[in-house]
This record gives C-alpha cells, sequence and structure tokens, in this order.
C-alpha cells in the first residue's frame, strides 16, 4: 500500500502480505522523506538547528523546538524564567490540543466520514494558529523557543485572546463527542481493532497516547516534571483495551486534561522577563560532555541527544521520534486484521512522515 | 535508584566475565553511562531489564556515535648523551589512537519510573570489526532503531532478526552519518550558478569544460 499515506500525511508506503481481505506480514518502508536532519545539524551551530527542529513533525512544532531546548539547557546547564516556563506550558498544550484535535479529523477520515469532521478540526485549528502566529510570526514554522527562555514575549492582549479560545474549547469538544462518541458506525469500525496488549507496547517503546491506550500509566508530564508540569494538577487518561477506539478516546480526554492545564496557567502566568540574562545565544559553546532531554509531545516522548566537544556545532545531534518507534508494532496490531482497518490502524498511530523519515 | 558503583558490582556477580565500565560525563546533565563489553551486552541487557531494582523494562532510545581516529601527541623526556655530557631532551611523539564506532542506549524503568541509564557498546574498529551484539531481542524497541544504527553508521547488530537498511534505499553504499562520509558530487546546476558552484562543475566534469552532458545530471 502507498507511497502515499491515505490521508496525505507524507509518503509512505507499506507491504502486505494478504489472504483475501485478511493481512498476513506487514512492513513499512521508510525514507521517502529522509533528508538526514541529523548530519546537517552537525553541520550547524546549535541555535541553527532550532528552526529545522519546527520541521520534524509540522504539526507540533513548538512541542519540538521545547525538547531541543530542554536537551542544550541540561547540557549546559542553563536556567528558565518563570514567565518563559509558563509561556512554554501554553504554547505545549494548545499546540497538543490542535495535534489531538487534527488526529481525530484524520482519523474518521480515514473511516470514510469525508470532509465534514476533518473541516469542524481544522475550524478549531485555525483559531489556535491564529494564536501561534501572533505570538510568534509564523503558523506553524514557529521557532519561538530558546536555550534559557524564548524568543519575545506575549503581545499585549494575547493571552486574554488565548483564555477566549481555551474557554470555547470545551464547547467544541461535546460537540466532537456527540458526533462521534457513540457513534455506531466509528465504534463497528474502531472497537477491537487493532489491539496493543500493554506489555507488548512498553517492550516495544511506545509512548504517548497509543501507550496510555493500553492501560501503561506513563506521561512525562507527571514522570520526569519537566519544565514546572509539577505544579499543574490533571488526570492522565488511560484506556482499558488498547484498541483503536482507545486511542481516540484516550486523545479526547486528553485534550479536556489539556484545557485545564492551560486555564491554571493562564491564571497563574506571572510577570517578568522571558530569557535567562544569563544565557548566551551568538558564539555558544557548551563545555565537553553528552545529555538527554525528553518532553511529552503529543505524538509520545520526543527526545534530543545531544554530544559536545565544546565546539560550536554538537559533535552528535539524534532525535529520538516518537512517531518512528511507535510504528515498531504496527505489523502486530495489523496481522490478522482486514485491509480496510490497516488504514484506520496506521491513523491512530498518528505519524507525521517529517518526524519518522527526518 | 541505586548509584551506578553498586550497581556495577551486583552487575559483575550476575553476570559473571562481564567487563562493565563507568564512563564519566563531564556535563551538567550528569548522565554517566556504562560501558559494557559485546561479548555480555545481551545477558547485561537481560539482567537489567528482570533485576527487582533495575526493571530496565523500557529502551527508550539508540542510536551510534562515530568517533574518528585521534592523532594524541605526547611530549617525551629523553636523556641522551651529548659530547660526553647527560643532557634531557624533549621531544613530540605521535601516534594514532584508533577510531571505534558507539551505540548508545538510553534506558528508563516505566514500572519504577526512574532512569535514565546510558548503556554503550563499542566496536573493535571502524572497519570490518564494526560489529555489536545487538539488543532487539531483549527490548523491541531497539529494532528499527538499531536498523537506522546499521544503515546510517554502518554498525553490524549481530542476533538482529530483519537486518536492512531503513532510511536510505537498498542500493545505497557508503554510510552518511560516519564523520567522514563524503557526499557524492552528482547535483545539477542551479538557475542562478556562482563561483562555488562553477568550480565544483568544472572539477566534475573536466571533459566538457564545467558543462554537464547531455542526458547526465
Amino acid at each position: 500500500m502507498g507511497p502515499h499515506h491515505p490521508s496525505t500525511h507524507g509518503v509512505f508506503r507499506m507491504d502486505v502480505v494478504l489472504e483475501g481481505e485478511t493481512v498476513v506480514k506487514l512492513k513499512p518502508v521508510f525514507g521517502y522523506l529522509h533528508r538526514n536532519h541529523e548530519k546537517i545539524a552537525e553541520g550547524t551551530s546549535y541555535l541553527g538547528s532550532m528552526p529545522y527542529t519546527d520541521r520534524l513533525d509540522y504539526f507540533c512544532s513548538l512541542t519540538n523546538n521545547w525538547a531541543y531546548a530542554l536537551a542544550v539547557e541540561k547540557l549546559a546547564g542553563l536556567q528558565v524564567p518563570e514567565r518563559a516556563e509558563y509561556l512554554r506550558v501554553i504554547t505545549a498544550e494548545l499546540t497538543r490540543l490542535q495535534n489531538h484535535t487534527c488526529l481525530i479529523g484524520f482519523l474518521v477520515q480515514d473511516m470514510g466520514a469525508l470532509g465534514t469532521p476533518l473541516m469542524y478540526a481544522f475550524r478549531e485549528r485555525e483559531k489556535i494558529l491564529d494564536l501561534f502566529e501572533e505570538l510568534t510570526g509564523a503558523r506553524m514554522m514557529c521557532n519561538y523557543m530558546r536555550f534559557g527562555g524564548c524568543r519575545c514575549d506575549a503581545p499585549s492582549g494575547w493571552l486574554e485572546r488565548v483564555k477566549r479560545v481555551v474557554a470555547e474549547y470545551p464547547r467544541f469538544l461535546d460537540e466532537y463527542e456527540k458526533l462521534f462518541t457513540e457513534n455506531e458506525i466509528l465504534m463497528a469500525r474502531t472497537q477491537g481493532v487493532g489491539v496493543l496488549p500493554g506489555a507488548l507496547a512498553v517492550n516495544a517503546g511506545i509512548t504517548g497516547p497509543m501507550l496510555r491506550a493500553s492501560g501503561v500509566n506513563y506521561d512525562l508530564r507527571k514522570v520526569d516534571r519537566y519544565g514546572i508540569y509539577g505544579r499543574f494538577s490533571f488526570r492522565v487518561p488511560l484506556g482499558a483495551h488498547g484498541d483503536v477506539y482507545d486511542r481516540y478516546m484516550v486523545r479526547l480526554l486528553e485534550m479536556r486534561e489539556s484545557v485545564k492545564i492551560l486555564e491554571q496557567a493562564l491564571r497563574d502566568i506571572p510577570a517578568g522577563p522571558v530569557m535567562d540574562s544569563k544565557a548566551k545565544l551568538r558564539g555558544f559553546r557548551p563545555k565537553p560532555g553528552e545529555a538527554y532531554g525528553r518532553i511529552e509531545a503529543p505524538k509520545g516522548e520526543l527526545g534530543f541527544y545531544l554530544i559536545s566537544d565544546g565546539g560550536p556545532n554538537p559533535y552528535r545531534y539524534r532525535v529520538r521520534p516518537p512517531s518512528f518507534i511507535n510504528l515498531t508494532v504496527l505489523e502486530d496490531m495489523c496481522v490478522g486484521q482486514k485491509v480496510a482497518d490497516v488504514v484506520i490502524i496506521l491513523g491512530s498511530v498518528d505519524i507525521v512522515l517529517g518526524e519518522v523519515d527526518r | 535508584m541505586e548509584t551506578l558503583e553498586s550497581l556495577v558490582e551486583r552487575l559483575a556477580a550476575a553476570v559473571p566475565g562481564a567487563e562493565v565500565k563507568i564512563l564519566p560525563n563531564p556535563s551538567p546533565a550528569q548522565q554517566p553511562s556504562l560501558l559494557v563489553d559485546v561479548a555480555h551486552a545481551v545477558a547485561v541487557a537481560r539482567f537489567l531489564r528482570e533485576d527487582a531494582a533495575c526493571r530496565f523494562d523500557y529502551a527508550s532510545n539508540v542510536t551510534g556515535v562515530d568517533w574518528l581516529d585521534q592523532v594524541v601527541k605526547e611530549k617525551v623526556r629523553t636523556t641522551r648523551m651529548v659530547e660526553g655530557v647527560e643532557r634531557v631532551f624533549e621531544e613530540t611523539k605521535e601516534h594514532v589512537e584508533p577510531g571505534y564506532l558507539e551505540v548508545v542506549y538510553h534506558l528508563y524503568s516505566m514500572e519504577l519510573g526512574h532512569g535514565p541509564l546510558v548503556l554503550r557498546q563499542r566496536t573493535a574498529d571502524r572497519g570490518a570489526g564494526a560489529r555489536v551484539a545487538s539488543l532487539t531481542p531483549v527490548w523491541r524497541s531497539c529494532e528499527f532503531q538499531e536498523r537506522e544504527v546499521f544503515d546510517l553508521f554502518g554498525v553490524y547488530f549481530e542476533g538482529h532478526p530483519d537486518l536492512r537498511r531503513i532510511l536510505m534505499w537498498d542500493g545505497f553504499t557508503g554510510h552518511p552519518m560516519r564523520r567522514d562520509y563524503v557526499e557524492p558530487d552528482d547535483y545539477e546546476y542551479e538557475p542562478t550558478p556562482h563561483d562555488q558552484v562553477l568550480e565544483k562543475a568544472r572539477r566534475h566534469y573536466p571533459a566538457a569544460g564545467g558543462k554537464p552532458r547531455e542526458g547526465q545530471g
């Protein structure tokens, strides 16, 4: 199947062996979008790679920025001012909202509900992208975070507008749920399809909503408490069956938790600088050593592994892409299912080829 | 989590013959790593996964690092007799430290919530001896990532169930993530070729005076 993704997320191919309509064997084929991001980053300064991280998972540039900034901050021992931490949480949770919204739109599109649900999702996404544009100057390629803070402070009135969008969001989620959650077709197509047992998910390094849909309680926002996530009260939704329906449901519930985090962050955000005064952007040379930093990106654990040899470029720069590793179990989930289900199962993994192929 | 020192002691008792060494990490991240010998890597990995105090059930990140041959300069003092008088000479001697490839694993425990433990394997050299043990039988998450290291670094993983190229195409030769990889010079003209491009093209197509022949490019 392929090399076109059914929802045109990018270019992806699966070699499938069938017996009638049933899948016997499935091998994913990668690399159509490979541009060796890691090699390019090794030839660029630390700061020079920041805009390139936007292009990994181009749906969630802000969480990519954060993961990279976090790894460099670990490597160089930098501090982040309070206000910047709040801005990071706000932008990251908005990113999560729009990613999950679109994913559900794409998922039902893969099931044959062409157009309407996806356009509903894109309508909401536009509101969030408008906010990103106002804050960072770009809708998708935000390039917003820096080592030791954020590039610029929020423009006046921006936080008020975020509050308005966040306040409206639960109503949209209710509408979405009314459309899908008890929809007969959706239940028939997704329940018991593409089951992933929890033990296999852990062993195969699956992360993010896919892991939690299989009933494993592992959310880096709770485990690592990176940034200031320790301050917010929110719950981690878990699935019970590990099928496509649970993955859909976990994402919906996660959005409701994201709204809660956003409300708290918007309430508590202090005034102050957004960049650490000691942080150095030009001529930045961290001391020799290495660091691995990771965050809970909307698609799973996004990690950056950096080795410094004291020079202006990283000696080694590695991205741990969640959607690439989440594809490890694609075959296990698809074997025994029908061809039509493969499309849905792939849709529920939530991949973006910019990140899978790098 | 227990200290690395005590973990190494317990490892030495549990896996006889394993050579495990702690490698310090001078950065503020404070993530030192364990260097494991290739022969006992799988046994060590199994211990780390099964042991009740470790339970590293989740291998998050697998990647390669290329360390080139390094010329190390050393100053050596020698005493020689010059015209009947003993004098001290300082000489600079150079020797080449052979390079190697390294495979790095970042392990976490989902059950106990600790980590990361950084595990490393080193190959004997950068040529035919670039072999390490595959940890895919212990952690499935290594499957695609080890394939990627094989593809981009040219490290052969012994015991990997399906070792093929993953990002580059099957007919590709070479390993692009190695530090000494030279990019092929096979691009076409840019719309407005500038000096650098023209110079490169002249070297690439010397016979045609720097212009690619018809049908080439």
